[in-house]
């Protein structure tokens, strides 16, 4: 019997959710809908009775005090409501989940109610039911059905009963297939790999076909699949790894060498594994005795204090969150909490971080790509997808960024962080031979199949069709379960090694941990979700929420108790051998055999061509102005400048009460911390602060600066918030467009080389990172890259967390200072972009001062003699002390002849050519977004000393905090060029993304 | 004299359970992290504690409604030992999901056979708001609330300030009654243990009242004093640092929230 249960909010109380969706209808330009209705919908099918589903709804379904509910009883053939059936005015939408999509509330509800002592409930399924009520025209309700409430990916609207109950369970009856390799030509390699979603390139499969001829026999689909999962670039990082030969001028951008004309045709450089030259290259010179492991595993590892040791990671989830925003981000999240958990023996995450590129909210319907959503919905449902996963797994999300840019109109990006603490001792791992492999957590689904070979990919406006199955729905719960009980049996030391089942599932997973020693797997014994999944489907589904244990056989028994203990599934599939060999089976026939050796190292080299490009960039001519208040409004409400509140309110930032420095400070809680600070043991003074730097529209004139400009940032907003270099690691994520086109590849090389020269300079290790390539989106044949982003995150140890500062103004009458060299690199900035320019002075950093402007803080920090500190970034020194006067509640006079100012490099070399003297200018001033500046408070009475601490570098006295809630700049003539009362400033900041 | 014990419940979703304990053991009580599949399964006793704490999160996923499907696991499975316990006149505290299982299982506002009178629903504003509120506790009322009479009785609460600063992260907050005798009910009865309101003490709307709560209600206790539930979370403002505006005004050296679990612990201590 189905059995169909609505619950709805009961007359007269609030339907928020309603609301909510009445709100996002009039934000798609629909004005006519007087009311909205949400109503929760359950399927049930079982042996149940009329008494049995009334109990089930009053005791479990329905609140008793809030809600109602009414029961349906169909047979499976009834039709059901149809989509948009009119009736006086409101429609009725119903939209459930896709066969094969997990419903995360199933299995929940199927426990409740086997609570309840019922038994007999086969299978469940949600749906969520909406009842529009106004005046629409059929083609608006379709608008609000696709732009708002289904996601065809992952959803549809209900047309009939029998399509919402389409059962999953088919039977599988097991068919060995072989693939005819040895027989191919090029030709058919290419249509093999391409037909199979491989992504694997010609001479990857001529090579796969070379070991196959050598074995004399074809490979088995799950054997080629092996190779396509192990050799993608997702896993692998062909690009990074393999030989480049770059033509250009890495260290010296176009705009700064054009009137060089030595270097007019550079000797082509060859690179041999960037990764090596570079990013692991400055953590190895620079040798810091307090790295445990880097690069080695799920994530870098660096010590703590003396018990623990702290890791820290952070992925992207770029193509499956262009899909299905909620979904790509939710398993995003999902995912990389995976990596502490599987980093050593495991780590209990303590923060999360995200940063997310999107395109402009209020861009044109009009103009998007075919295949695409709208950048709002991306983003709201990319928020959504974070805020339902961190916060369920109990995670404060403490950091971020959030950045609109056409760039990311057809390919969003986002990029999710944890950090965890490890024990003393566990940061390392061993797979004995002969240990077990034991599969942990969520069940095995056919979801995310391919999801590893199609990030690999570039998308197009196909992709949501061919690649549907490689986006999911995350189940928090199941790996909340997982973490807390996996930490016990850590504790226990119950095994010896794990690791997380990410992109290529079982088959990355088990493919690593067996690599030195061998595995073999029993597909059969994996635990599945419904049945008729196929013997390739289980090695490479992407099912969250797992992870591969090796343990010993001794310790088995001790282990599946533990994890019986907190309801997590735990079974062993396998074990770990000695002959290098991956043996698969499935009801004992061997559907796979492959060496090791060769599936991990038998991948050839790439050879990419990388070239830089000489661009032509000009400095624009921009009219000064008499008042700059009207242009600092602007800047402030850019959307990258704006207020992210919306965003951060809906993270817990606050969950395992670590909390030592928010996101959001200042006498309303509402002003943009520079960085977070959390003291992950609570009766500890030892803290941790985390931050990070981005900007991809410096890359647009050179990736190189935009590189040390990033590094930059995320290592003085660690300064700004009262921490030191000392103890400072990076991670470094790349997200790039297609690297087999030498243009992409030589921004990424000269980015690389950036990351190298500042890591070294700083004396700041990269400790992990990662990079997502093929961030293209085709449209007509043409293919669009994003801008090469470049995301760098800091993880800095503070000892004492009492020497924390804020960036909000704290005291009428204090002292304002800037420290650092301004000059006119106005290229890139968010002034500019007013103006639709992007200019060609990019910020540079300069190598003869900035780590000691830096460092000289810090100790003067330390000493207690700065009250606040905020970094000059997008937006300057202008948007810089704003937000601290507002932040703070409190006004502040400023004169822009007291600060330090110096001609940029590329001014100098054009004035020697044409002699000219240029004037310097109000607007360079109060706009520029040079590096390494800091607008510093201090306190009257530490004058002396803050300038003492100083010395050497150059600081200037620019004002003083005032009473009065008034922001006033003094030009370099005297007069006042911005005059505003900071509620105004705060306005303009607060109100873009007031959703 | 030994420390009480306090069993803080684990299940699946459990969140704030850490600090709950590390709040506890300030207030020098012997804290436990106890899952309920150990209590279901015989392998610890609710009997051997003398305060049970419900910390927050999502248990089961807050699938179907907040802490619903804990709530009935509870009254299913554990319904005569909570009896037992509460018979007993022990201590509870459920703070956030917490909170909000002990409304779904009828233990709060609490009657004979624990019908849920009460409800937390979904807050107004739609969405998932962690921020930082101002708490009355409603025995400060002053003469514009004088209709409110005073809440003497939560053992939780005694000797707190006029006006404590707590945060709240929660999606589903706003308190409900089944009707307007009950509130009025609970008003006389003195069990509505906190209001949101302004800094200055003001009742406000929203963000001040940061879901829509009936009568800008935020805790409210049993008739003995000895149940409480709130929204706020008391565990996340233990330590001076962990208050939002601390580089301003200084390091306090302790948090408002620690008195409450202060205040459970000593009670216990004098008559459990």
């Amino acid at each position: 019997m189905f059995w169909h249960i609505e619950v709805k909010e009961k007359y007269g109380i609030f339907d928020a959710v309603g609301e909510g969706i009445k709100k996002d209808i009039f934000d798609l330009g629909i004005n006519t809908v007087s009311k909205v209705n949400f109503i929760q919908a359950y399927s049930i099918e079982g042996d149940l009775g009329e008494a049995e589903i009334k109990r089930i709804c009053e005791e479990l379904l329905a609140d008793k005090i809030s809600q109602e509910y009414s029961i349906n009883a169909q047979n499976a053939d009834d039709p059901c409501l149809c989509m948009g059936t009119p009736t006086h005015n409101a429609f009725f939408i119903e939209v459930a989940y896709n066969p094969g999509v997990m419903d995360p509330v199933e299995d929940s509800v199927k426990k409740a109610i086997s609570d309840l002592g019922i038994s007999g409930v086969r299978t469940i399924h949600t749906a969520k039911k909406y009842i529009i009520r106004g005046k629409l025209t059929n083609l608006q309700i379709r608008t609000v059905c696709n732009k708002l409430l289904v996601n065809k990916v992952i959803q549809h609207a209900v047309t009939s009963a029998q399509e919402e109950l389409g059962l999953r369970d088919i039977d599988y009856k097991f068919n060995l297939v072989s693939i005819d390799l040895l027989g191919a030509s090029d030709k058919k390699l290419q249509k093999i790999s391409r037909d199979g979603q491989l992504f694997l390139n010609v001479s990857e499969m001529r090579a796969i076909k070379k070991y196959f001829t050598r074995l004399k026999r074809n490979p088995t689909d799950v054997e080629l699949e092996t190779f396509a999962q192990t050799w993608s670039e997702h896993c692998v990082h062909k690009t990074f790894r393999g030989k480049i030969e770059y033509k250009g001028e890495i260290r010296n951008p176009k705009s700064e060498i054009r009137n060089k004309s030595r270097i007019k045709n550079p000797k082509p450089k060859i690179i041999n594994n960037l990764l090596k030259s570079t990013i692991m290259k400055a953590t190895k010179e620079l040798n810091k005795p307090w790295c445990v492991s880097v690069f080695s595993d799920n994530a870098g590892v660096i010590k703590f204090d003396k018990d623990y040791d702290v890791c820290f990671k952070v992925e992207t989830h770029n193509h499956p969150s262009a899909l299905e925003p909620f979904g790509g981000a939710n398993t995003g999240i999902g995912g990389v909490i995976r990596d502490p958990l599987g980093t050593g023996l495991g780590a209990r995450p303590i923060f999360n971080t995200d940063i997310f590129c999107f395109g402009p909210p209020d861009y044109s319907a009009g103009r998007l790509p075919a295949g695409t959503l709208h950048p709002k919905r991306i983003a709201k449902g990319v928020v959504s997808g974070v805020r339902d996963y961190g916060n369920k797994m109990g995670i404060p999300t403490i950091n971020g960024a959030v950045l609109f840019d056409e760039g990311y109109v057809g390919n969003p990006l986002v990029y999710c962080g944890t950090a965890g603490l490890i024990p003393k001792g566990k940061a390392s791992k061993l797979v004995n031979s002969g240990d077990l492999i034991v599969l942990l957590g969520g069940r095995t689904g056919r979801d995310g199949v391919h999801g590893a070979t199609f990030s690999s990919g570039e998308l197009t406006h196909k992709s949501e069709e061919v690649s549907g199955s490689a986006v999911q729905i995350g189940n928090p719960i199941t790996e909340k379960k997982l973490l807390d009980v996996l930490l016990k049996a850590r504790d226990e030391n119950l095994y010896n090694a794990i690791t997380d089942c990410g992109a290529g599932g079982l088959s990355s997973a088990v493919g690593e941990m067996g690599r030195e020693l061998g595995a073999v797997v029993y597909l059969d014994k994996v635990p599945l979700k419904y049945k008729g999944l196929r013997y390739d489907e289980i090695w490479i589904s992407e099912a969250q929420e797992r992870m591969v244990l090796a343990a010993s056989g001794d310790n088995i028994d001790r282990l599946l108790n533990v994890f019986d203990s907190e309801d997590v599934e735990a079974t062993v599939i396998g074990e770990f051998g000695q002959d290098k060999m991956l043996r698969l089976f499935y009801q004992d026939n061997l559907v796979g055999e492959l060496e090791m050796d060769f599936l991990h190292d038998g991948v050839p080299l790439s050879e990419k061509k990388a070239v830089g490009l000489k661009r032509n960039l000009r400095e624009p001519r921009i009219e000064e102005k008499k008042d700059y208040t009207p242009d600092l409004c602007r800047i402030l409400s850019d959307y990258n400048v704006a207020s992210k509140e919306w965003v951060i309110r809906q993270y817990d930032h606050e969950v395992q009460g670590a909390s030592v420095l928010k996101p959001l400070v200042g006498v309303n809680n509402d002003g943009p911390s520079d960085a977070s600070v959390v003291r992950p043991i609570l009766s500890s003074k030892k803290g941790l602060i985390v931050s990070c730097g981005i900007n991809p529209r410096y890359g647009e004139i050179s990736a190189y600066w935009m590189a040390a400009s990033v590094i930059d940032e995320a290592l003085r907003q660690i300064v700004c918030v009262g921490g030191n270099l000392k103890q400072t690691a990076i991670l470094d994520n790349f997200c790039w467009g297609n690297p087999d086109k030498p243009d992409r590849l030589g921004t990424l090389v000269e980015a690389a080389y950036a990351c190298y020269d500042f890591a070294k300079y700083f004396a700041v290790p990269f400790i992990s990172g990662k990079d997502s390539l093929y961030n293209e989106y085709n449209v007509k044949g043409k293919s669009i890259p994003i801008p090469g982003t470049l995301l760098i995150s800091a993880i800095s140890v503070m000892e004492d967390i009492t020497k924390t500062i804020s960036m909000d103004f704290k005291r009428a009458g204090n002292l304002i200072y800037i420290a650092g060299v301004t000059k006119d690199e106005l290229g890139g900035s968010v002034y500019y972009k007013l103006h639709n320019q992007i200019g060609a002075n990019v910020p540079q950093v300069d190598r003869k001062m900035a780590k000691t402007v830096m460092e000289k803080l810090s100790s003067a920090t330390a000493k207690g003699l700065v009250r606040s500190a905020h970094d000059c970034s997008e937006g300057g020194l202008a948007v810089a002390i704003s937000e601290m006067c507002f932040a703070g509640g409190l006004g502040a006079e400023v004169f822009l002849s007291e600060v330090p100012y110096k001609e940029s490099q590329r001014v100098k070399e054009s004035k020697s050519q044409s002699k000219k003297n240029k004037k310097i200018r109000d607007d360079v001033i109060l706009f520029s977004e040079s590096n390494t500046r800091f607008v510093v408070e201090t306190e009257k009475k530490a004058q002396g000393a803050f300038e003492k601490a100083m010395k050497g570098i150059p600081i200037g006295l620019i004002g003083c905090v005032s009473e009065k809630k008034d922001f006033r700049v003094y030009g370099l003539d005297g007069k006042a060029i911005i005059k505003s009362d900071i509620s105004k400033l705060k306005e303009a900041w607060q109100k873009p993304l007031r959703w | 004299m030994p420390s009480p014990k306090v069993l803080i419940l684990r299940s699946a979703g459990t969140n704030c359970d850490k600090e709950t304990k590390f709040a506890f053991e300030k207030a020098l009580a012997e804290a436990s992290l106890v899952h309920i599949n150990e209590i279901v399964r015989g392998q610890e006793r609710l009997d051997d504690y003398q305060i049970l704490a419900l910390p927050g999160g999502f248990s089961y996923g807050d699938d179907v409604g907040a802490g619903k499907i804990l709530a009935n696991e509870l009254r299913f499975k554990l319904g005569d030992d909570l009896r037992k316990f509460i018979e007993a006149g022990k201590l509870i505290i459920g703070i956030c999901n917490g909170f909000q299982i002990l409304v779904k299982a009828g233990i709060l506002p609490g009657k004979e056979d624990f019908p849920q009178e009460v409800s937390l629903i979904i807050n107004d504003s739609g969405k998932f708001e962690d921020r930082w509120t101002y708490l009355r506790s409603t025995k400060h009322a002053t003469h514009a609330i004088a209709r409110v009479p005073r809440s003497t009785k939560c053992i939780w609460t005694k000797g707190l300030p006029e006006i404590i600063y707590l945060p709240v992260a929660h999606g589903e907050g706003k308190f409900v009654t089944k009707d307007k005798a009950l509130l009025d009910k609970l008003r006389r009865n003195g069990q509505i243990v906190f209001q949101y309101c302004q800094k200055e003490g003001k009742l406000g709307g929203y963000p001040d009242n940061p879901n829509g709560s009936l009568d800008n209600i935020a805790g409210i206790c049993d008739e003995t004093g000895r149940i409480f539930g709130l929204m706020p979370h008391p565990e996340r403002h233990i330590q001076g640092s962990q208050h939002p505006r601390w580089t301003r005004d200084g390091l306090k050296k302790e948090g408002d929230g620690l008195v409450i679990f202060r205040n459970g612990v000593n009670y216990a201590k004098r008559y459990l």
